[in-house]
């Protein structure tokens, strides 16, 4: 929405301040200012001049050498290119030292425009510039009169020596509004002058609906029937006669230029004028064109096809409400009119329309015909019907006014329910109470009625009850009063203070109290946090080598998505992990560590019948220094230091991620529930996601791990006994894992056992054929005795024997 | 003549003494002297031709010269062992400004650590920090936040559906149906999260972004304390001179409503680029919960009131940090990571 203060000080005339200052000022009453242009910032020093005399510059042939009247003693002699004036045109002149918006190209606007000197064209002096339209900062769309090229020709007769942008209507100021949902009526240069009106406290004026029309009766020409009305609350109807189509006066066209709508005739003219004016859309019809002289506001059939006047031929159906004659159709209803009854320059009588179409369906039909055009971004706000009547009678006021033809009396008016006022009855107190300040009633009246919502005091001096025109759809409870009182007594004004004590305690939720904890454990680790998109392309599941039937495949679809690398919600968080990765290894970062923290979206049933499993997930993923084993290590420390405690099962067979290379990856499995996985990335994936070296992921499902982090940390009173250590060389047979042979250390140990350590294992010639060899350090103690040389000598024999039943033997 | 004897061996022993430059010769001159054959000692041993008189007198002299000598040849050595250590660390001189040997730490995401922030004020006025579903009903994401059917809110927030009743929330507002629901009051918490909107990949869009919504629900919170609460946040998050400007604006699920500026904190308030020559920078909207929005969620309007925002996560990250392009945050480039 923009408006003209100059436009809006027709209604608030006694408005004095400046645009700074009603942008600053309506912003905080709630009709926010985005943007606010200064028409004339940079036009200085323009005024009116008649050009005396031409003459041929004498080393040029195009260059014209003219004595120009500005009103002062002497003649200002201009050197100019342009070829479209004759001597006695009045035109606009900049003078020596005075500004341009820009140049005659009409090219994007310097922010500080053009200043013009005095100077030598050809070796003649010229002592200013006589200018173009573009050169004012506007165009010929706006300006319809003025030339396809060449200098700006103001009517015969305009005396010299005025301000010349002011008689173009460029002592303005353009203010851009966001027009928030609610207030409908603001989307009108009537519905800003009111809100600025009550913002500056001054006298607002609604323009004058004057009686308009000669003493015929509008109902002897047409009959208009309205079946859908709850599609069309109102429907009005009057006609004018004896047309006379025209340019609109300058007056008018300045104001249309002002809110961005390029100047036609007079009759589109004012139509548009109301429409800013009032905010209420309006369509002509033709009415010769009007079969049978009979309208019929009824929805389209399915399968309808109608022709526009934008030429398109717009497919219907039953959801789409059309206007038609006794044949058939002949607009679509608060969208466009149709090709067959458009006002063309023969007009001889017409029908205007101003109606009250349902917002929701306007909306929805706009779309569904591929046309979201002025009108109905006006009706799909949801317009108030009282407002039709007051529009069309002031179109009709502006017909006479123009001279554009006979207006013929009274109103065709389809209104079966009449919009009401909307009362609230409440309190001033529970005002008080909500918004935290001490008004007293009278002085919520005063704030209220600035805006018309008139209210009265209950005897007990504390109810009110108020009033909201038509107009006000928004007012409806306590709430809505409160919140009108609150802008105009000023937010500002509000006190500021903090709520009082509560008993809930601060605290994060247990589950993400658990995720912080791990985001900080993985950064101490080097791995810095990633942010992926929770929806991907289909065909990265491809890319993961997961098969057709794998679960992984199973994704949720978004049915408008941003296109397809934005379909599918993930159910792996792979593809994020492995596409940073390559990020980093392409643009040659020499390592990269990173973690992901974010849910993946597991269906429970295709298609969705109710809310899917979202589960969070920690992702690790590192190219760079390090192995399988530093990721092990990594994961372990990180479940540590959740008080995940004791031995950790790593199951090679059980893990079939088709991602990771299949003899280096495993699932992770504590206290027999799956908690994760790890692996190294499989060669072809990694050229997949052109990785050109090896690369390392491990992930956590979260929900697993939540129940198993454990703070319940308790003392353990430091050894008072020595401890004992044996070494275990040994041939062990290649299928054997290390994890395996642990199982026996510990076990055959028992309670004894403290420790158990690898350190050393070898593969390769010094050892017999399918063996390796592998050293271990068991650590024995006991927490209430030194342990004897026959309790040591047991625990060496259960675990020689148990060993032994695995094919291992000691290296001699 | 035995004392001028006596006088010459202590010279002798000084003159040995002063001369010495190391320890080890200090060690020899112990010996020589000191030493159970040495010159002072067998001095004694030649008391025994002295008459009895002689002999303690002697005695007494050979003493105090045998301390003398042994008082400045431990100040001696103790000079020398100082200078010794001396020369030994000025050989162990090393260059300190060799690079350092650093633990390589990670980064959190510069959302992570604008959130981390935002959560540590909250919590520290008594806020619970919750979670809610991403992907969501249509009944939270709209319906019990005043937004119908047909309402043109929806429209403005291009929602990314999954079917008809289920969509990927559009905001974090859906938390608080939710929360509220579960009719435990009073409520006061905040729930960070992520939504999705389908904007196109840009310098200042994402189709998927997060926000922090904020809901407060008691018995006597007014649109006052709202304003006094994100004062605090504002100043505690952007510095005690941050000042906040509340404008009137609508949100379906809450009246009044408000949208909130703060100074800029680059600028002070002046106006520079940083802020467009506004002062001000938007951050976010806000409001005293709808009475229908309590009504639909089974709380008495009439004994409970209360107030809810939603803050952009983003947009304060982006903020704070200067970062001029929200790709950014979704390559994970470590060269971007590792400055937060």
């Amino acid at each position: 929405m923009n408006t003209s203060m100059n436009w809006i000080k027709e209604y608030v005339p006694d408005l004095d301040c400046t645009p700074k200052e009603w942008t600053d000022a309506v912003t905080l009453t709630g009709t926010k200012v985005e943007t606010c242009s200064i028409l004339n910032k940079n036009l200085d020093k323009i005024v009116t001049g008649q050009i005396k005399s031409m003459e041929k510059h004498p080393d040029s042939d195009h260059l014209w050498i003219c004595q120009v009247d500005v009103g002062q003693d002497d003649f200002v002699q201009i050197v100019t290119g342009a070829q479209n004036q004759k001597v006695g045109d009045v035109v606009p002149v900049v003078l020596d030292g005075g500004k341009v918006a820009g140049g005659h190209d009409g090219g994007e606007l310097p922010e500080d425009g053009v200043v013009i000197k005095a100077g030598k064209l050809r070796g003649i002096e010229s002592y200013g510039m006589m200018c173009s339209i573009e050169e004012l900062g506007s165009s010929r769309e706006f300006y319809p009169e003025a030339p396809e090229e060449g200098l700006y020709i103001f009517p015969e007769g305009t005396a010299v020596g005025q301000d010349a942008p002011t008689l173009l209507g460029f002592n303005d100021a353009i203010h851009e509004y966001e027009i928030t949902s609610n207030r409908v009526d603001c989307y009108s240069v009537i519905g800003i002058a009111r809100e600025g009106a009550a913002t500056f406290k001054k006298a607002f004026h609604m323009p004058k609906e004057e009686k308009s029309g000669n003493n015929e009766d509008v109902h002897d020409y047409l009959s208009v029937e309205v079946i859908d009305t709850d599609l069309c609350p109102r429907y009005t109807a009057r006609m004018v006669k004896n047309i006379k189509i025209a340019p609109s006066p300058k007056w008018m066209q300045i104001r249309l230029a002002s809110a961005g709508i390029r100047p036609i005739n007079n009759i589109v003219d004012i139509t548009n004028y109301v429409m800013l004016e009032y905010g209420q859309p309006m369509h002509s019809y033709d009415y010769d064109k009007i079969r049978g002289h009979k309208i019929v506001v009824k929805r389209a059939q399915d399968g309808d096809v109608f022709e526009t006047l934008d030429q398109q031929e717009r497919k219907l159906d039953h959801t789409i409400l059309t206007i038609c004659d006794a044949e058939g159709a002949i607009g679509l209803a608060g969208i466009m009119g149709g090709e067959n009854s458009k006002i063309t320059d023969d007009v001889k009588t017409m029908v205007f329309e101003a109606a009250t179409f349902d917002g929701t369906n306007i909306r929805l039909s706009a779309r569904k015909v591929g046309d979201r055009t002025d009108a109905s971004a006006y009706f799909e706000k949801g317009l108030d019907p009282n407002l039709a009547e007051s529009a069309i009678n002031r179109a009709c006021a502006l017909i006479e006014e123009l001279e554009a033809g006979e207006v013929v009396g009274g109103m065709i008016d389809v209104y079966p329910v009449k919009r009401e006022p909307s009362v609230v009855v409440c309190k001033a107190s529970d005002i008080n109470n909500l918004i935290g300040f001490n008004l007293t009633a009278g002085e919520m009246k005063e704030y209220l009625e600035r805006i018309e919502l008139s209210t009265e005091i209950g005897a007990d001096g504390d109810t009110l009850t108020v009033t909201a025109p038509t107009f006000r759809q928004d007012i409806h409870r306590m709430c809505d009063v409160a919140e009108e009182i609150t802008r105009f007594f000023g937010y500002a004004n509000v006190p500021t203070t903090l709520p009082g004590g509560s008993d809930v305690a601060g605290r994060l939720a247990p589950d993400l109290a658990v995720n912080e904890r791990v985001r900080h454990y993985a950064q101490a680790l080097g791995y810095s946090q990633a942010f992926m998109y929770s929806f991907e392309s289909p065909k990265v599941y491809d890319k993961l080598l997961f098969p057709e039937d794998a679960v992984e495949k199973q994704q949720i679809k978004i049915s408008n998505p941003l296109g397809e690398d934005f379909s599918v919600m993930r159910t792996s968080s792979l593809n994020g992990m492995l596409t940073s990765l390559s990020t980093n290894y392409n643009r040659r970062n020499k390592s990269a560590k990173l973690y992901e923290m974010a849910n993946v979206y597991i269906p429970k049933a295709l298609p969705l019948t109710e809310l899917p499993d979202e589960r969070m997930t920690l992702t690790l993923g590192f190219i760079g220094e390090g192995d399988f084993f530093t990721m092990k290590g990594d994961v372990e420390d990180i479940l540590n230091q959740l008080g995940i405690l004791g031995r950790f099962k790593y199951d090679a067979a059980g893990c079939t991620k088709p991602f990771l290379h299949p003899g280096r990856r495993a699932n992770i499995i504590y206290d027999g529930k799956l908690i994760g996985f790890l692996g190294e990335i499989h060669p072809t994936v990694l050229e997949n996601y052109s990785i050109g070296e090896k690369a390392y992921v491990a992930v956590l499902d979260m929900p697993e791990v939540y129940p198993l982090v454990n703070d319940d940390t308790k003392y353990t009173p430091l050894a008072k006994f020595p401890s004992v250590t044996r070494d275990f060389s040994m041939l062990v047979p290649l299928d054997v894992t290390a994890g395996q042979i642990e199982d026996v250390l510990i076990q055959r140990t028992g309670k004894l056992c403290e420790n158990v350590e690898l350190f050393d294992v070898y593969i390769g010639a010094q050892v017999l054929a399918g063996y390796k060899s592998m050293a271990y350090k068991v650590t024995l103690r006991a927490q209430d005795h030194t342990l004897t040389d026959d309790e040591i000598n047991g625990v060496v024999k259960k675990i020689l024997n148990g060993l032994e039943r695995m094919g291992v033997s000691l290296r001699s | 003549m035995e004392n001028t004897k006596l006088e010459e061996l202590k010279k002798l022993a000084s003159d040995c003494i002063r001369e010495a430059q190391d320890i080890n010769s200090l060690n020899d001159i112990r010996v020589k002297f000191l030493g159970k054959k040495g010159e002072i000692t067998s001095l004694l041993k030649s008391m025994k031709d002295l008459s009895a008189e002689e002999k303690p007198k002697f005695g007494q002299m050979v003493n105090a010269i045998r301390q003398e000598v042994e008082e400045e040849l431990q100040k001696h050595m103790t000079e020398l062992q100082e200078k010794a250590k001396e020369a030994k660390m000025a050989s162990e001189t090393i260059d300190v400004t060799l690079p350092a040997k650093k633990m390589a730490y990670g980064h959190a995401h510069p959302n992570t650590r604008a959130l981390e922030e935002v959560e540590k004020i909250f919590v520290g006025m008594g806020y619970e920090v919750v979670e809610g579903p991403e992907v969501e009903l249509d009944e939270y994401n709209f319906e019990k936040l005043n937004i119908p059917a047909g309402h043109p809110a929806r429209d403005e927030q291009d929602t990314f559906y999954i079917n008809e009743n289920i969509l990927l929330r559009t905001q974090t507002s859906s938390v608080q149906a939710r929360v509220m629901e579960q009719g435990k009051l009073p409520i006061r918490m905040i729930c960070p999260g992520r939504v999705f909107r389908s904007d196109a990949v840009d310098a200042t869009h994402s189709p998927s972004f997060h926000q922090i919504e904020g809901l407060v629900i008691d018995k006597h919170v007014t649109f006052a304390d709202l304003k006094g609460t994100l004062d605090t946040f504002a100043k505690e998050l952007f510095g005690p001179e941050t000042k906040t400007k509340l404008r009137p604006h609508h949100f379906p699920f809450t009246e009044p409503s408000a949208e909130v500026d703060v100074s800029c904190f680059k600028c002070g308030g002046k106006g520079c680029r940083f802020c467009k020559g506004e002062g001000w920078i938007e951050i976010l909207g806000c409001g005293m919960v709808h009475p229908h929005v309590l009504e639909m969620c089974g709380i008495d309007p009439n004994e409970y009131q209360g107030f809810a925002f939603g803050v952009g996560l983003e947009r304060i990250a982006l903020l704070k940090y200067e970062i001029d392009d929200m790709r950014l945050l979704y390559e994970n480039d470590t060269r971007f990571l590792n400055q937060f």
